[in-house]
């Protein structure tokens, strides 16, 4: 059943078509960005990538800092495989699966300088502000990686920073009229090998074919974080292919969320 | 002694829930405005989404499907299995992400209110899932739950008595009403607040989810669970038109 999924969507390839819809091996699917879906968060968005349904929100806390970093604020980024998303998604703990999604896209973030963590300083040594970014999914059509990056990046472009009392203590349910400190907009973009193919921004069916995976992380004009997956592997003329594709669907992508706010 | 004094002259002047009315200028039996729709998960069997107030839910279906574990499959009727999981930014106080006590004890006591809606002797040995996902909490998280499953259930076919609306009564200081805020929950003036979440099936006359915490009269809490009744024969409204457009729309 899957070997002949895989002819057909190499079949298809070869004509630069794909399985669903009216887009080639290089095109990504509609992207809807809405934003402030979840109004006691600091910061919300919901991605809809083709059939993918995502969504990140941000809270910030109070921390002390690490003792390397006295004078920096931290980010954690959280996320899970939400039954409600898929049939094969199990509830409890998470799995492989959902802490590498997390820390793909956690690296990505950190790695841009994406936050400006010294920003995030109360007290030096003390009082640092904690950012928690946690996602989840509602509808798994592939590519989660990708969909939970933008809904991340768009829920900390629009987060505002919670409201501090005299003694730096967070008040609940009130927002001072700062955002959180956000220089850079890093943009993760995956690459699916099947065969000797490479298909851009996969599907549920195309992935579960797929025997390798890059996601490509870059802000601006630099690469930030990449990650490979899978079973099988990638030359580096595919990989230098990757890269340039990379940056020229970031671009289509940064045009939507520049468009957030 | 002053201090005695002043402070009864406090008592006595302040004026009760009941005289000064509601925080958001509400009738006593009037709910929050609510939206509902179904069908927009496209992977599952069914699903709803439903804004009661501020708050939202979204319920998603999976099945009727294979029982599994296979020990636990039930050989005359469904297994019915509910998750209630709160997505962490949904409140002021970020809740950690996955499993809680609390999710435990709402995702059962969830189950065994729908349960009573499905005719459960038509899916022996198979399995329905549902899970439920609190995006934004504001009192009432666990009625604007079931009325999401309850939608999403329909909307996945799986074979019903009846839809089952859900509001929450309850008292905050001398006042009965429905449909309570957080900001009326967190009322500690007086007798404070009593919350009452109630799940009712309107063609049977039952109720299938009864808590209650806070204090209450007997008296009272007659009056609050008839009350919730009547919200909730109105809820069942809106939930039929809900499924009715989905099918008029084609």
């Amino acid at each position: 059943m899957n070997e002949d999924f895989k002819k057909y969507a190499l079949e298809l390839a070869e004509k630069n078509k794909r399985n669903y819809g009216n887009r080639g091996v290089d095109e990504t699917r509609n992207l809807i960005i809405e934003t402030n879906v979840s109004m006691n968060s600091e910061g919300s968005a919901k991605v809809t990538l083709g059939k993918t349904i995502v969504v990140a929100g941000v809270k910030m806390e109070i921390g002390t800092p690490y003792s390397d970093r006295p004078n920096e604020g931290t980010l954690i980024c959280s996320g899970e495989l939400t039954p409600i998303a898929d049939d094969l998604f199990e509830p409890g703990k998470p799995g492989e699966e959902a802490i590498e999604l997390s820390r793909v896209v956690d690296r990505g973030i950190r790695e841009s300088g994406s936050i400006d963590f010294e920003k995030l300083c109360i007290v030096p040594k003390e009082k640092v502000w904690n950012v928690l970014v946690d996602f989840y999914i509602w509808n798994n059509d592939g590519n989660l990686i990708d969909a939970c990056g933008i809904a991340a990046i768009a829920a900390l472009k629009v987060a505002r920073m919670p409201k501090l009392d005299a003694e730096n203590k967070i008040v609940s349910g009130e927002w001072s009229d700062q955002k959180v400190p956000f220089l850079k907009i890093p943009i993760p973009t995956t690459f699916f090998k099947i065969g000797d193919k490479i298909f851009v921004d996969a599907d549920k069916e195309e992935q579960a074919v797929s025997e390798a995976r890059l996601t490509v992380t870059s802000s601006n004009d630099k690469i930030n974080a990449l990650q490979k997956g899978g079973v099988g592997a990638f030359n580096i003329k595919e990989i230098e292919e990757c890269l340039a594709k990379s940056f020229k669907i970031k671009d289509k992508i940064l045009d939507v969320i520049n468009k957030v706010n | 002694m002053t201090a005695k004094k002043t402070e009864e002259k406090k008592t006595e002047s302040r004026k009760s829930y009941k005289a000064t009315g509601r925080i958001d200028k509400r009738k006593a039996t009037e709910m929050r405005p609510m939206e509902m729709s179904i069908g927009f998960l496209p992977n599952c069997a069914g699903s709803a989404r439903v804004k009661v107030g501020n708050t939202i839910a979204i319920a998603g279906v999976y099945g009727p499907k294979k029982a599994r574990p296979k020990h636990e499959e039930l050989k005359d009727k469904l297994l019915l299995r509910c998750y209630y999981d709160l997505v962490s930014f949904s409140v002021p106080d970020r809740a950690r992400p996955g499993p809680s006590r609390r999710s435990t004890e709402l995702g059962m006591v969830i189950k065994s209110a729908l349960e009573r809606s499905i005719f459960t002797e038509f899916y022996p040995r198979s399995m329905v899932e549902v899970f439920i996902e609190v995006v934004q909490a504001d009192a009432g998280s666990r009625c604007a739950s079931i009325i999401a499953a309850s939608l999403a259930l329909a909307d996945a076919g799986i074979e019903m008595r009846d839809l089952m609306p859900a509001v929450a009564c309850g008292k905050i200081d001398d006042l009965v009403c429905v449909d309570l805020t957080k900001a009326e929950e967190d009322y500690h003036e007086g007798e404070g607040p009593t919350d009452i979440p109630i799940a009712y099936l309107p063609n049977q006359d039952e109720i299938t989810l009864l808590q209650l915490d806070g204090k209450i009269s007997k008296e009272e809490l007659a009056q609050a669970i008839k009350m919730g009744i009547v919200a909730c024969k109105e809820i069942h409204k809106q939930m039929k038109q809900t499924i009715r457009s989905k099918y008029e729309k084609r």
